[in-house]
């Protein structure tokens, strides 16, 4: 099998056109914490990949789980991560495609789907389809707060990674995520409460 | 050039005389005692009553008169309102008195760039963390962005709120991390949110916890699941930034164990680690002198009008002007 990616928390193997995603210790945790994390976030990413598809998000579709050895078969998405082409767009294709990206956020969100690291490294673009990625630090809460939460932490990871063209991407995104969700205003009014909540606020 | 920097963000007063290659001629600090919380008025009346002795120290501690300075930098924020106030004001007298020019630095990007200075890390991705901020920070074009940061309380103000709960005495961080030792573990509540982190789930559930488990098993698992959390955040961090180097900064990484835990983490990575001495993890005035001579030097300039103090200054928000 070929290693295709090595990410903070898992490594991921290729094979016949699939793929194995193995969670793997940490030896800076102690064996309690690391053990509960890698056996918790492999079966919510296995839940969620599949509860996102049915909830109209693309996302690879899950073969096998392996609560054991913290491993999780699922097909391949040949595509590329939304991170890496940001800077490579025009200024209508990036609109297009964070009005997408912001509809399929609402799509989670309106199932009560939390993802929980909404970032562009967690995006793929396949096929002019973005796709979903890397539910472990997701769950399910119907909540405000942690679908605020959720947005936050994408503005966040845009202003820190995007920011030549922070302003484009989240304009786009929050119009997508409110054309699509009727309650979406709600939550984004949460998300700047949490925010302010915050100890590094410029302005409250 | 020399230059004298005054650190005044919270319950530390720090006077630090450094020169223009970075050599630290003194670093004096002054801590407010402390029975439970930082009171902010408290802290600043602290400070006026002390800054005049620490100066006199700081200047005969580097063998110089204040003829030889040729710059005074202070903690602009972010900080305490009262506390950064009493600081402006003693930096602008002696720059006034003296005639000398002015200089309010940013407090987080000071401790940054004094782990650069004394570690001679390149380019690192910083994990800062002490008892009033927690973030992960890296630079990119021109700023020291945030990749990572709480959501709401800082990590070493967690750890001394739960110390004061249990009346275990103040600062707190020391004596957890003593009574951590032969601890075990107990579950309490393990919160990341993306490449951020929350510390105020944890400290409610370890105070509650308190009531059914022994001391040293809390003071156990709160040190290992925050600790967990800010060096998952980092290595997330790392791997998204790509950095080589892990720099820690803060009065929080003084403690053995989270340094233990970033270590093997970036051993993991192939990742070099870098800590800091002492005394200059935690507040001091060196780092705010050294950032001020690294500002002057890359043109930075403050008319005495504009030293106005800015509690709330996020790290990226500061042009790095001199990279």
């Amino acid at each position: 099998m070929e290693v295709i990616a090595k990410g903070a928390e898992a490594n991921l193997y290729l094979e016949d056109n699939i793929v194995l995603k193995e969670r793997i210790r940490k030896e800076y945790r102690i064996p309690e914490i690391d053990e509960a994390l890698r056996s918790t976030r492999t079966k919510r990413e296995a839940k969620l990949l599949s509860l996102a598809r049915r909830a109209g998000v693309p996302t690879p579709v899950v073969l096998d789980v392996d609560n054991r050895s913290k491993c999780i078969t699922m097909s391949y998405v040949d595509g590329e991560k939304v991170k890496y082409i940001v800077d490579t767009l025009s200024e209508e294709e990036l609109n297009r495609l964070f009005s997408e990206i912001g509809s399929l956020a609402a799509k989670l969100h309106r199932a009560n789907i939390i993802h929980g690291d909404l970032t562009t490294s967690n995006m793929l673009l396949s096929q002019g389809r973005v796709f979903f990625i890397d539910f472990g630090l997701g769950e399910v809460n119907p909540s405000l707060e942690a679908k605020g939460t959720d947005l936050l932490v994408f503005r966040k990871s845009v202003r820190s990674t995007h920011y030549r063209r922070e302003k484009e991407i989240l304009e786009a995104f929050f119009s997508g995520y409110r054309s699509e969700y009727p309650e979406g205003e709600e939550v984004i009014e949460r998300m700047k409460r949490i925010e302010k909540r915050g100890r590094y606020v410029s302005a409250r | 050039m020399i230059c004298l920097g005054i650190e005044g963000t919270a319950e530390k007063l720090g006077v630090g005389i450094v020169t223009g290659d970075g050599e630290i001629l003194a670093n004096l600090t002054k801590h407010m005692p402390l029975k439970e919380g930082i009171h902010p008025r408290e802290a600043a009346q602290h400070h006026a009553q002390n800054i005049k002795p620490l100066l006199e120290k700081a200047l005969a501690k580097a063998g110089i008169g204040i003829d030889e300075v040729d710059l005074i930098a202070f903690s602009r924020g972010p900080g305490l309102g009262p506390c950064l106030r009493v600081v402006a004001v003693a930096a602008r007298t002696l720059a006034l008195k003296y005639r000398l020019p002015v200089l309010g630095v940013n407090h987080c990007v000071a401790h940054i760039e004094i782990g650069r200075l004394t570690t001679n890390a390149e380019d690192p991705l910083t994990v800062y963390a002490s008892g009033g901020n927690t973030q992960v920070t890296a630079y990119v074009e021109g700023r020291y962005r945030v990749f990572g940061e709480t959501l709401d309380i800082a990590l070493g103000n967690c750890i001394d709120q739960f110390a004061r709960e249990l009346k275990l005495g103040a600062p707190g961080g020391p004596i957890v991390e003593k009574l951590a030792r032969g601890g075990s573990y107990v579950e309490l509540p393990y919160v990341v949110k993306g490449m951020d982190l929350s510390y105020s789930g944890l400290l409610t559930a370890a105070v509650k916890k308190a009531k059914e488990a022994s001391v040293a098993d809390v003071c156990f698992s709160l040190q290992e699941t925050a600790f967990a959390m800010l060096v998952e955040v980092a290595e997330r961090a790392l791997a998204h930034t790509e950095k080589e180097e892990v720099l820690i900064a803060g009065g929080v990484a003084v403690n053995k164990r989270l340094q233990e835990m970033l270590r093997t983490m970036c051993e993991e990575h192939g990742t070099a680690f870098y800590a800091p001495p002492r005394d200059v993890l935690g507040d001091n005035g060196a780092m705010i002198a050294w950032l001020g001579l690294l500002s002057y030097a890359s043109g930075a300039r403050q008319r005495l009008e504009d030293t106005h103090v800015i509690q709330r200054w996020r790290t990226d928000e500061v042009e790095v002007l001199w990279r």
